[in-house]
């Protein structure tokens, strides 16, 4: 077999190979080329974050807006704060809006529901930093049970 | 006491074996390289080593893709979870089968064709006549055969992944009906890039120097008979294997333990 077609086929190989790794890398890892585009901050503190984790998604009515970028404690009132990163296209939620700690599916990975409130005169539009004051918990299963069975007792 | 003389001499057997390698591998990488006269020769054997292989390598990837989603969703649908057979097929492919596979694929296919190529070398004493010509096997033979095999085997994983996966999608979406966008997305949010893809490269890297490294070695040491010939290439089938199974543990013990 003469040398050309050697290479022909070696680089056909090559070419291949670095295909596949695109492959791998976009359609199955879903790794996005422009990095995490233009994100601004909000912040929210919670009384029990459950099972949350750093890059779990913010969803509006099931829309994912942003993702969770640091959950730390703030060690003044042991309150989980939970810093947000959210897509700079969705910049205008109110500041009455809530923040609630939602599960998909019965056995699913925990999220952040977040629910736009009303928009009038007084109230503001956050921004970059600030608090969301309006948060719910996650439901925690053992504690639900802990409380129906200390209401049965009590009847 | 001759039963203790028999360890001793197996032991030192096998310390002065791994010295041997040791010495090949070094002479082969650290050698000065001539890029000019060095690179026609490694794409001869990328040819011999990596395209060759890929045929068996893309049809036993479709396959095993196939077959990991029909068992998946047996399992999976008794759950009503079969949803999540992207993340399982994808997973087990990237992080195990893909390298593990591609590897103990390459061994049968091209690891005992090094060795027998350069055993029967040996045995017809063609290396000799080229140290008498000046030129060092090591080199010349050695060196682009190594290389060939380490660059080939990372890029015939990914490959076996790739084609897995879609084999994977043939039989889950396209004929037991899960569907297409929650196979893809769920892949999508359980595959990390660095986590899962790099370090399936990162392992078949590894092994891909494991068993050209064997490969090559027990060309260059087997005795030159053609009996000395046929064991040398039945041990690097064999050794290799092993060698590779037991770097599995310890890599995923290392990277997702």
């Amino acid at each position: 077999m003469n040398s050309k077609k050697v290479e022909l086929l070696v680089g056909f190989f090559v070419a291949l190979g670095i295909a596949s790794l695109l492959f791998l890398a976009l359609k199955v890892a879903g790794t996005n080329v422009s990095g995490s585009g233009d994100t601004y901050q909000l912040k929210a503190k919670f009384e029990n974050i459950g099972g949350l984790k750093v890059r779990s998604a913010i969803k509006v009515g099931g829309v994912i807006v942003g993702r969770v970028e640091a959950i730390t404690l703030d060690l003044e009132d042991y309150l989980p704060v939970v810093v947000l990163a959210i897509d700079k296209n969705y910049d205008n939620f109110p500041d009455t809006s809530s923040l609630s700690i939602l599960t998909s599916g019965l056995l699913g990975e925990q999220y952040l529901g977040l629910t736009p409130g009303f928009i009038d005169e007084t109230v503001e539009i956050l921004g970059d930093g600030d608090y969301i004051e309006d948060t719910k918990s996650a439901l925690v299963l053992e504690e639900l049970i802990g409380q129906f069975l200390f209401s049965q007792g009590s009847e | 006491m001759n039963w203790i003389q028999h360890l001793g001499r197996n032991a030192i057997d096998r310390v002065a074996a791994i010295g041997r390698a040791s010495m090949m591998l070094f002479g082969a990488i650290f050698g000065k390289p001539n890029f000019v006269k060095g690179f026609p020769l490694l794409v001869k054997q990328l040819y011999v080593v990596g395209v060759l292989s890929l045929i068996i390598i893309l049809v036993s990837g479709l396959f095993i893709g196939m077959v990991l989603a029909l068992q998946g969703y047996t399992v999976l649908v008794g759950y009503g979870a079969e949803g999540s057979l992207g993340q399982m097929v994808s997973l087990s492919l990237l992080r195990e089968l893909g390298p593990v596979v591609t590897a103990l694929l390459f061994a049968g296919r091209a690891g005992s064709a090094l060795t027998a190529e350069i055993g029967l070398m040996k045995a017809t004493e063609q290396l000799t006549s080229l140290e008498m010509m000046a030129v060092d096997p090591l080199k010349r033979i050695i060196a682009p055969r190594f290389w060939a095999g380490v660059i080939s085997m990372p890029i015939l994983a990914l490959m076996f992944s790739s084609i897995g996966l879609l084999g994977g999608h043939l039989v889950g979406v396209e004929w037991l009906g899960v569907d297409s966008g929650g196979f893809w997305s769920v892949m999508q949010a359980s595959v990390d890039f660095e986590k899962d893809v790099l370090n399936g490269v990162i392992k078949s890297i590894v092994f891909a120097i494991v068993v050209t490294w064997i490969a090559i070695f027990k060309g260059y040491d087997a005795i030159p008979t053609s009996e000395g010939i046929s064991q040398a290439t039945t041990q690097t089938v064999v050794q290799s294997s092993l060698a590779v199974l037991g770097f599995d543990f310890v890599l995923t013990a290392l990277m997702f333990g």
